[in-house]
C-alpha cells in the first residue's frame, strides 16, 4: 500500500473497517453533531435513509428540521441549498443519480459556481451535492450515466470522486467544510467496498490525487469505480513483469496535475482510464495536459480508455461493450510498453 | 397610518430610485456604462414599499431589473454605480455588473441573469431562517416573465410545503421583454397560482407605495409568526423599453404608455401628501433637488474611479475558508455559531 491516504490512516490511530456508504454516513453524522449549520436534504433521504442507504438513521438522530425529505424538484433543491448557504447554513444535498444533475445545471454552474467570483468575493456558497454515478446493467439511459467529467470546465465548482472508504470520509468532510460548491460523485460500483477508515477528524484535501500503487513502467490515471478494474489489470501486468503506477485522481476540480506529471515524468508512458465518455471531458483534458508538459519525455503517445460514445444502454452485454474492462486496459498497457 | 416622517422618507426613496435609473440611462447613452440598463422607471413604489416594510436583517433576492431594489434596500450608491459602469470599487469589483451582485451587509442575497433563478435562493434563505429559528424574512422579487420558469414553481412548492418565511413579489409590468402577459399565460392573474402551493396570493396596485408597504408588512408579520409564504402580484408598468437599446414602443401602444405614466407612483404619492396638507410643492422640490444633486456627486466620483486592472485572477474564483467566516460575520441576523 503506497496510498497517501493509507499513510495518514497509519498515523492517526483508531481505524474501523467499513463500507463506503457507511463511511459517508459516519461523516455526515460526525459533522452534523459538530456543526449545527450542517443539514441534509434530498429525495427519500429521511424516512427511507437515501436511495443507497447513505443517510440511514440520520433522521432519528438529528430530527426532521435537519434531515429533510423533499419533493422531486432537483433544480429548486440546489437553488434552496444556495440560498440557505448564503444565509449561513451548510446544506448537503443528495441528488439520487448524476443523470439528474442536468436538471439543476443552471442553478449549479451558472449561479452557484460563479457567485463567489461574480460578487467580488462578497458571498460564498458552501454547498455539497452528493450523487451516484456509474454505468451498470439495468440502469439504462437515464439512471446510469458517468457525467462527472462534464463539470470540469465550470470555474468555481469543486469535484470529488472518492474510491476508498477512507477517502470517502476524508473528502466528504473537506467538502462540507469547504466554502465553495462541491459535487461529490459516489461510484455505484464502490458502495459495497470495505476498507479501513480513521476515526474522528480525518480529512483528505480536495485537489490532491493519491498514488494507489507505485510502478516504473507506465502510469495509469483513473478515478471512481474504474480503480477496481485498473487494479486488476495492474495485477495481470505484474505477472507479465510490467510494473504499473496507478494514480487515483480523487478530485477532478481542482485537478492535481503535479502528482500526475511527476508520475508520468518517471514512467514516460501514460494511460487514462475513465468510465465517462472518451469524447471531450476528463480523458481529453488529462491527455492534453500530459502531452503539453511532457511531450519530449514520452516514449509513446498517451492512450485514452473510456466509455464508448453512446448513451448508457440497459442490457448487460451492451453495457459491457460500452464500459472499459480489464482486458482493454491490459491490452492498451501492453501496446504502450511494447517497445520497452 | 404611517407617521409623516416615514412617508416622506418613502417619497425620497422613490425619487432616489428614479434618479438612479435616469443616471444609468444617461451613462449608457454617453457610453460610460458597459452593457445595458434595465430601467425601473415607473415601478418605484414596489421596491420602496416592500423594502420600507422590512427590517435591516431581512433579505432580498433580486433580478435583471434590480437596481431599484438595491437602492431601496440601502445599497451604497457609489459602489452600486461603480459596479454598473464596471469599476473596481463596485460591489463585485467590476466582475458582475448590475445583474450580478450580492452583499449581506444590507441583506442582499444577490441577483443573476437567468429569469427566475434567484427565486429558490430567497426560498432557501428563508429555509435557513426556519431551521435556525431566527426571524428574518426573505423577499424574492421577480418579473411576470419569471412565473413561467419551472424552478420558480418548484421553489414555491417548497415554501408552501414547509411554511417558509418568504414573500414572493411579482412586479407585473405586463411584458416579459416584448411579449405581453396575455400571450404568455392562460390565467387572468398570476396570483391565482399561489393557491396551487397552499399559500395566499393577492393582486394589488403596485403603483401605490403605501398599499405595497402595508401588504408587505402583513406578509412579513405572517412569515415571522410561522404562517408561511405570501405571493404579492403588484400591478405596474415599466415606462421605458426592456433594455437600453429598446425604445419600448414597437410592441406597446403609445396610449398605453401614456395612460400608465398618468399613474406615476411618485406623482400620485406627492399629490396625496399635498392634498392632505402634509407637503408643499417647495418641500417636494427641495427633497427632489437634494436627491438628484446626490446622484450627480456620486456619478462624478464613480466616473473618476479606477477600472479593474487587466488581470485574470484565477485564485479568486474559489472562496478561501476565512472568506466564508467573513460571510457569516456579515450575515444580517448576526448568528455566528
Amino acid at each position: 500500500m503506497f496510498d497517501k491516504t493509507m499513510e495518514a490512516v497509519a498515523l492517526s490511530g483508531t481505524v474501523k473497517e467499513m463500507r463506503i456508504q457507511e463511511a459517508l454516513r459516519e461523516t455526515l453524522r460526525y459533522e452534523m453533531a459538530r456543526d449545527q449549520r450542517v443539514f441534509v436534504m434530498g429525495e427519500d433521504v429521511a424516512l427511507f435513509g437515501g436511495a443507497y442507504g447513505v443517510t440511514r438513521g440520520l433522521l432519528q438522530e438529528f430530527g426532521a428540521e435537519r434531515v429533510r425529505d423533499t419533493p422531486i424538484s432537483e433544480a429548486a433543491l440546489v437553488g434552496l441549498a444556495v440560498g440557505a448557504a448564503i444565509n449561513g447554513m451548510r446544506p448537503v444535498v443528495e441528488i439520487q443519480f448524476c443523470d439528474l444533475l442536468p436538471l439543476c445545471m443552471d442553478q449549479l454552474v451558472t449561479h452557484a459556481a460563479r457567485y463567489h467570483y461574480m460578487t467580488g468575493g462578497r458571498i460564498s456558497v458552501p454547498i455539497v451535492i452528493r450523487n451516484k454515478f456509474g454505468t451498470r446493467p439495468g440502469g439504462g439511459p437515464s439512471h446510469s450515466s458517468c457525467n462527472h467529467g462534464a463539470f470540469i470546465p465550470f470555474p468555481g465548482l469543486k469535484i470529488i470522486v472518492p474510491a476508498t472508504p477512507a477517502d470517502a470520509k476524508g473528502l466528504l468532510l473537506s467538502a462540507i467544510r469547504d466554502p465553495n460548491p462541491v459535487l461529490c460523485f459516489e461510484s455505484h460500483h464502490l458502495y459495497g467496498v470495505k476498507g479501513p477508515v480513521p476515526d474522528g477528524d480525518y480529512t483528505v484535501p480536495i485537489g490532491l490525487a493519491s498514488v494507489r500503487r507505485e510502478g516504473k513502467d507506465l502510469t495509469i490515471v483513473t478515478c471512481g469505480g474504474m480503480v477496481l478494474k485498473v487494479d486488476e489489470a495492474a495485477e495481470r501486468l505484474k505477472e507479465k513483469g510490467i510494473a504499473a503506477e496507478i494514480i487515483d485522481l480523487r478530485s477532478l476540480a481542482p485537478l492535481d496535475k503535479e502528482t500526475i506529471l511527476k508520475s508520468v515524468a518517471k514512467t514516460k508512458r501514460a494511460i487514462i482510464v475513465d468510465e465517462g465518455p472518451i469524447v471531450g471531458g476528463l480523458t481529453a483534458e488529462l491527455a492534453a495536459t500530459i502531452q503539453e508538459n511532457l511531450f519530449s519525455d514520452l516514449k509513446a503517445p498517451v492512450i485514452r480508455v473510456g466509455a464508448a460514445f453512446i448513451p448508457p444502454p440497459h442490457s448487460g452485454p451492451l453495457v459491457e461493450a460500452m464500459v472499459p474492462n480489464v482486458e482493454r486496459i491490459e491490452t492498451s498497457a501492453l501496446r504502450l510498453v511494447g517497445g520497452k | 397610518m404611517l407617521d409623516l416622517s416615514k412617508r416622506k422618507e418613502m417619497l425620497g426613496a422613490m425619487l432616489k430610485v428614479r434618479a438612479f435609473e435616469e443616471k444609468l440611462n444617461e451613462l449608457y447613452q454617453n457610453k460610460v456604462m458597459f452593457g445595458s440598463p434595465h430601467s425601473y422607471r415607473g415601478q418605484e413604489a414596489i421596491a420602496v414599499g416592500v423594502c420600507s416594510a422590512l427590517v435591516p436583517k431581512d433579505l432580498i433576492a433580486s433580478y435583471h431589473r434590480g437596481t431599484g431594489h438595491l437602492v431601496a434596500k440601502g445599497a451604497d450608491l457609489y459602489r452600486l454605480l461603480c459596479e454598473c459602469i464596471g469599476r473596481l470599487d463596485g460591489y463585485s469589483k467590476g466582475r458582475g455588473g448590475k445583474m450580478h451582485m450580492g452583499d449581506l451587509s444590507f441583506g442582499f442575497l444577490g441577483n443573476t441573469g437567468t429569469v427566475g433563478a434567484t427565486v429558490p435562493f430567497a426560498t432557501g434563505a428563508a429555509l435557513a431562517a426556519k431551521i435556525r429559528g431566527s426571524r428574518e424574512v426573505a423577499v424574492s422579487f421577480m418579473g411576470d416573465g419569471a412565473m413561467n420558469q419551472g424552478v420558480v414553481h418548484e421553489a414555491m412548492n417548497f415554501a408552501g410545503l414547509w411554511k417558509l418565511p418568504v414573500i414572493y413579489v411579482i412586479e407585473n409590468n405586463l411584458y416579459a421583454m416584448t411579449v405581453s402577459l396575455e400571450k404568455s399565460v392562460a390565467v387572468k392573474h398570476l396570483a391565482e397560482r399561489a393557491a396551487g402551493y397552499g399559500f395566499e396570493g393577492k393582486v394589488i396596485d403596485g403603483n401605490d407605495v403605501e398599499l405595497v408597504y402595508h401588504e408587505t408588512l402583513k406578509a412579513a408579520d405572517k412569515a415571522r409568526g410561522g404562517e408561511g409564504a405570501t405571493l404579492l402580484e403588484c400591478l405596474t408598468y415599466r415606462w421605458d423599453g426592456h433594455f437600453g437599446g429598446d425604445p419600448g414602443t414597437g410592441y406597446r401602444a403609445r396610449e398605453e404608455i401614456d395612460r400608465w405614466k398618468e399613474r406615476c407612483p411618485i406623482r400620485r404619492f406627492k399629490e396625496k401628501l399635498i392634498a392632505e396638507g402634509n407637503l408643499s410643492e417647495a418641500e417636494f422640490e427641495k427633497i427632489s433637488g437634494s436627491v438628484y444633486a446626490e446622484l450627480e456627486e456620486v456619478s462624478a466620483k464613480a466616473q473618476a474611479s479606477p477600472l479593474p486592472p487587466k488581470e485574470v485572477e484565477i485564485e479568486s474564483v474559489f472562496a478561501e475558508p476565512e472568506l466564508d467566516s467573513a460571510n457569516l460575520r456579515a450575515s444580517p441576523s448576526g448568528r455566528g455559531q
